[in-house]
């Protein structure tokens, strides 16, 4: 067995070698990527911060208020957002929110129609599959690393392991929601004279919508627990102050900012629900 | 002319298509070929012509094929081999050879469906279901609308039209299903079992609707059904499908009489013959009757005669008292029918309205074809048939022959 322990495969290396090649060869690619990525990113939080606190809580209050008719839902974002306000991480809190809807609407824009895709050519899933179980599976540091040498370091490795880690549930629930769309209704479609385009938008789509929230929604949840591993890049928010507090052993800010994640997750997972439906899950 | 016109189609669901067709050809079993290939044959060398205005109803146990050949009308199912022309203007269009947007301007503006599980879209209004076709056409939303609304009218729900479908009974939602077809103003209507997903009463109430909207209306419709009693209803012709082939094609009183195979004689032996029979089938003839010269004796008991003059019945009575002579058509009210008339009826008359005459007056109903007595219908014609010896006689004779 020397010999076999001897004779590494070197694995580790050849991926290696990959990503080099890649910053040497699409170094341009990777480059203009981050920068257009970092200049939405920091251009929304910069938009987000110059509407008065005040303004961002009612304004959260009243979508509460107008998409499920309930005071008691208002009335916690409100407070919510308050106290968030006053333990003083107001900055890091819309650091993380434009973060976590960055690569919520990035996966939305790309996991969705992967989504249809999978669900109408069949091969297309057989070779999904496989990829969507390695990016929840494989642990979040490995691929941190490669993404931190492509795009470098600050919101953007971030944003983008957020995306790897996230866009598996949109594609998912989406491929299950069209490919559980009642055989009937697409007969119905059909034998009405609905074009493939019109049967995706007015059969599959709206049949498949409940499945395809889902998706986003638990998009949200997992952008948002990938916080803390993206300040670890550089990316800021609410994930930095834990970090810091991990390393200084400082109970009372990692409690503090841990408690602001909380209370954000809260907010938008009861948000994003499909009205009518937050009884049932 | 034809509306729709099949050529020896064959259907098959599978991979194998053409070793399939070789196999069939050879005259293999459809057990044979799954085995083999494992492909379903679905129809098999239908032929079948359906004119402008009839009612067809494809007719058969589960499995049958019944509803793989109506779905190859509208090309949801694939046709392997054959012909299958769709009237179209002027024009005839074979589904077998034509191309994805004639299939699309065939099924948005010629053929329009209605579903066995109603396949309304839960998420649309009841006035948008009935225009979601329209919709697909790209009508513009007011238009879509109004017509819409019309059709919800002349099925009754038009106060219904904000409601979700999961808000209506099964019934409700099918006269959307329906309203839904109505709304495409397609002559051709394609309804695959549609009324068997609902309980009796609704069913009988439905397909009452149907046969009076088709008056007003005069579609073309094939209609799927595995109920002999709703296709002999409902159908103006009935196909009898048995394991992918059509066995027999004919007006519904054909069928019932002469049954072309046992298959079809152990179906039609449990159908209801009030609906199917006519005073023909049923009579003993003028040959068969005791004339005393120019008299006939209708009832025993109480000496009622009727008096005929050159075989045209003229007076009637009983003992001394004159009973009236009623010429009685379909349709015609009963209520005036008493115990003091003899009614003359045309051998076309049903024989749920022959009984109801016979009850009322008391006396055999006769029958005369252009002023002539041809024969008379009385309590033994109509126990025969209800205890179905017609077709045993039938059967009988078949069987000999």
């Amino acid at each position: 067995m020397d010999w076999f322990t001897e004779h590494k495969i070197p694995l580790g290396r050849w991926m290696e070698s990959f990503v080099d090649w890649l910053t040497l060869n699409a170094a341009g690619f990777f480059d203009a990527i981050s920068i257009s990525l970092e200049w939405v990113i920091l251009s929304l939080v910069d938009l987000f911060l110059w509407f008065p606190d005040w303004f961002i809580i009612a304004f959260v209050a009243a979508l509460a208020w107008g998409l499920h008719r309930k005071v008691s839902l208002a009335v916690f974002s409100a407070a919510s957002l308050l106290l968030i306000l006053n333990l003083g991480y107001w900055t890091e809190m819309i650091e993380t929110l434009v973060l976590v809807l960055t690569a919520t609407a990035l996966s939305i824009l790309f996991g969705i129609p992967l989504g249809i895709l999978a669900a109408h050519r069949r091969w297309v899933y057989t070779v999904l599959r496989p990829i969507l179980d390695l990016m929840q599976t494989i642990p979040t540091f490995v691929y941190l690393i490669p993404t931190l040498v492509l795009f470098g370091l600050g919101v953007v490795p971030g944003l983008i392991s957020t995306i790897i880690f996230a866009i598996a549930a949109p594609i998912r629930l989406t491929y299950l929601g069209i490919s559980r769309v009642p055989e009937e209704l697409i007969e119905a479609g059909k034998a009405f004279g609905a074009s493939p385009a019109k049967l995706l938008l007015k059969v599959e789509l709206p049949a498949a919508m409940s499945s395809i929230m889902a998706g986003v929604t638990q998009c949200i949840m997992l952008s948002l627990s990938m916080v803390v591993i993206a300040a670890l890049v550089g990316a800021d928010g609410l994930g930095k102050p834990v970090i810091r507090a991990l390393n200084t052993v400082n109970i009372s800010q990692g409690f503090e900012a841990g408690l602001a994640i909380v209370l954000v997750a809260i907010i938008l997972d009861r948000i994003c629900k499909k009205p009518g439906s937050s009884e049932e899950v | 002319m034809a509306a729709v016109d099949i050529k020896n189609l064959d259907v098959v669901f599978g991979r194998n298509q053409n070793r399939t067709l070789a196999l069939m050809d050879e005259g293999l079993s459809r057990q044979e070929i799954l085995d083999r290939t494992g492909d379903v044959v679905g129809v098999q060398g239908a032929s079948l012509n359906v004119k402008q205005g009839e009612i067809c109803v494809l007719m058969g146990l589960s499995g049958s094929g019944k509803s793989s050949l109506l779905r190859a009308v509208n090309g949801l199912n694939p046709i392997s081999r054959g012909s299958l022309e769709v009237q179209d203007g002027k024009r005839m269009v074979d589904l077998a050879q034509c191309d994805a947007a004639t299939l699309r301007h065939l099924r948005s503006q010629r053929i329009s469906m209605v579903f066995q599980k109603f396949a309304l879209m839960p998420w649309l209004s009841v006035v948008d279901n009935v225009a979601f076709g329209l919709e697909m056409q790209n009508v513009g939303k007011r238009e879509r609308r109004r017509r819409a609304m019309e059709k919800l009218e002349m099925v009754g729900l038009a106060e219904w039209h904000d409601k979700l479908p999961h808000e209506l009974s099964g019934g409700m939602q099918q006269r959307v299903g329906l309203a839904r077809a109505f709304a495409m103003d397609s002559d051709i209507l394609l309804m695959d079992e549609p009324f068997s997903a609902l309980d009796p009463l609704i069913r009988t109430q439905l397909q009452d609707e149907l046969i009076a909207l088709q008056r007003q209306l005069n579609k073309t419709i094939l209609f799927v059904s595995h109920d002999l009693d709703e296709a002999l209803k409902i159908g103006t012709h009935i196909a009898i499908m048995e394991s992918a082939r059509i066995i027999q094609h004919g007006k519904p009183e054909d069928i019932v009489l002469n049954p072309s195979t046992t298959y079809v004689q152990n179906f039609v032996a449990h159908t209801n013959p009030l609906n199917v029979l006519r005073g023909r089938s049923l009579m003993t003839g003028i040959g068969a009757l005791q004339l005393e010269g120019e008299s006939l004796l209708l009832n025993v008991h109480d000496q009622s005669r009727v008096e005929l003059q050159n075989g045209k019945p003229v007076s009637a009575h009983r003992g001394g008292q004159r009973l009236s002579l009623l010429e009685w058509q379909e349709g015609q009210p009963l209520d005036s029918v008493g115990d003091n008339m003899v009614v003359i009826a045309s051998p076309e008359i049903s024989m749920r309205s022959a009984i109801e005459l016979r009850y009322r007056s008391g006396l055999p109903v006769l029958l005369s074809e252009g002023g002539e007595l041809v024969g008379i219908l009385s309590d033994r014609d109509f126990y025969h048939a209800l205890l179905g010896k017609h077709f045993t006689q039938e059967a009988e004779q078949a069987e000999v022959a």
